[in-house]
C-alpha cells in the first residue's frame, strides 16, 4: 500500500524555479546520473540550489533520487539542475539512455545481475 | 544474500557506475507496486510527487474540495546495483492515462514494464495494459498474490487478460524478494529474447 503523503511545503514549487516550468537544457532523464563539481562557491545561490549541491557532493545520484531526497517534484528538480550545470556546479556523470530501444548486450548484463540476486 | 563490495546500503552510487537503466512497475490502485519496489530496492524507496493540473479533475472525486483544479500524483522508486558498472531503477507508476507527462518521463528509454495484476480485480488491469502498449513498452504480467484471492490456471488468466502467447505471465508475491526478483527476471528474459530476434 502507498504510505500517506507528506505534508506539502509552504512554498509553491514554481517559486523555487523563479516561475519556470522547463529547464534551460533538455538533457535530463529520470535516471541521468549527476554529481557536484568540486569546491565551487555557493554564494548567491538559493537555499534549494545549495541543498541540491550539498546532497550531490556525497557522490553520484539519479535525477529521480535528487528529487526524492529534496522532496521536490522532478520537473522542478530538472530546472534547478539545468541552472547548476550551466553554472558549473553540477556535472552529468552518465547521460540519459542514448536510444529508446535497449540493446541485447545491455539486457544480457541486466539479466546476469538479476540472476546473481535470486 | 550476497555481500558484494559494491552493494551496500549507501545512499550514493559506487564511483564505478557508468550506466543507469530503468524498468516501470505499473498497475492499478493498491495492487502492490510500492510493496514490490520496496522489496527489491537496495535503498529505502523514495517518492516524488508531481502536481497535475486540470486533466484529472473530471475523474477525481473533488466533492467538498472547493476550487481544486490540480491533483497530485506520486511515484515511488527504488534502485538495484546490478554490477559495479550498471544500476537498475524501478519506478512504480500509476496506470492512469491522465498522467501523460509523468508517463512520458518514465517510459522514455525504459527497458520495459512489469504489469502487476490482482486476481480479484483483473478487469482493473485492462486500462493499465492498454496504456503500456500505447507507450510502446514491452511488458510482462505478474499476478500478485493476495490472501483469499481466487487461483486461476495460467490459461484462464491469459484469456481473462487477453495476453499474447509470447507475453510472460508469472504469479508472484510482491513481499518476497526471491519471488519478486523472479518476476523481474521473467520480464528481462523476454526483453532479451525479443532483442536477440530483432538483431538476428
Amino acid at each position: 500500500m502507498t504510505p500517506p503523503r507528506r505534508d506539502s511545503g509552504l512554498v509553491r514549487p514554481y517559486v523555487v524555479t523563479g516561475g519556470r516550468a522547463y529547464p534551460t537544457r533538455n538533457t535530463f532523464d529520470l535516471v541521468s546520473l549527476v554529481i557536484a563539481a568540486n569546491d565551487l562557491s555557493l554564494s548567491g545561490l538559493s537555499p534549494e540550489k545549495r541543498d541540491l549541491i550539498v546532497l550531490c557532493r556525497g557522490g553520484a545520484l539519479s535525477v529521480a533520487e535528487v528529487a526524492g531526497y529534496l522532496s521536490l517534484p522532478v520537473s522542478v528538480t530538472k530546472v534547478l539542475l539545468g541552472d547548476l550545470v550551466d553554472s558549473g556546479h553540477i556535472i552529468t556523470r552518465a547521460p540519459a539512455p542514448p536510444t529508446p530501444r535497449p540493446d541485447t548486450q545491455l539486457l544480457q548484463e541486466v539479466l546476469d545481475g538479476l540472476r546473481a540476486l535470486a | 544474500m550476497d555481500s558484494a563490495p559494491w552493494r551496500d546500503t549507501n545512499v550514493y552510487l559506487p564511483d564505478t557506475v557508468q550506466t543507469a537503466v530503468k524498468v516501470v512497475v505499473v498497475g492499478h490502485f493498491a495492487v502492490g507496486k510500492t510493496t514490490l519496489v520496496g522489496t527489491l530496492s537496495e535503498i529505502t524507496p523514495l517518492r516524488t510527487e508531481e502536481t497535475m493540473t486540470q486533466a484529472g479533475a473530471a475523474v477525481d472525486d473533488l466533492a467538498g474540495v472547493d476550487g481544486k483544479d490540480t491533483t497530485t500524483v506520486a511515484m515511488d522508486f527504488g534502485r538495484i546495483t546490478l554490477n559495479p558498472h550498471l544500476v537498475l531503477y524501478l519506478f512504480g507508476a500509476p496506470g492512469q492515462q491522465r498522467f501523460q507527462q509523468l508517463w512520458h518521463d518514465i517510459a522514455y528509454g525504459a527497458l520495459g514494464a512489469l504489469v502487476l495484476a490482482d486476481a480479484r480485480r483483473l478487469e482493473c488491469s485492462f486500462p493499465v495494459i492498454d496504456m503500456v502498449e500505447e507507450h510502446g513498452l514491452a511488458y510482462a504480467v505478474a499476478v500478485n498474490h493476495f490472501e483469499g484471492a481466487p487461483t486461476f490456471g495460467e490459461q484462464k488468466l491469459r484469456e481473462a487478460l487477453d495476453l499474447l502467447d509470447e507475453t510472460p505471465l508469472v504469479v508472484c508475491d510482491a513481499r518476497d524478494r526471491t519471488s519478486a526478483t523472479a518476476a523481474l527476471i521473467a520480464l528481462v528474459q523476454y526483453l532479451h529474447a525479443r532483442s536477440s530476434q530483432e538483431h538476428a
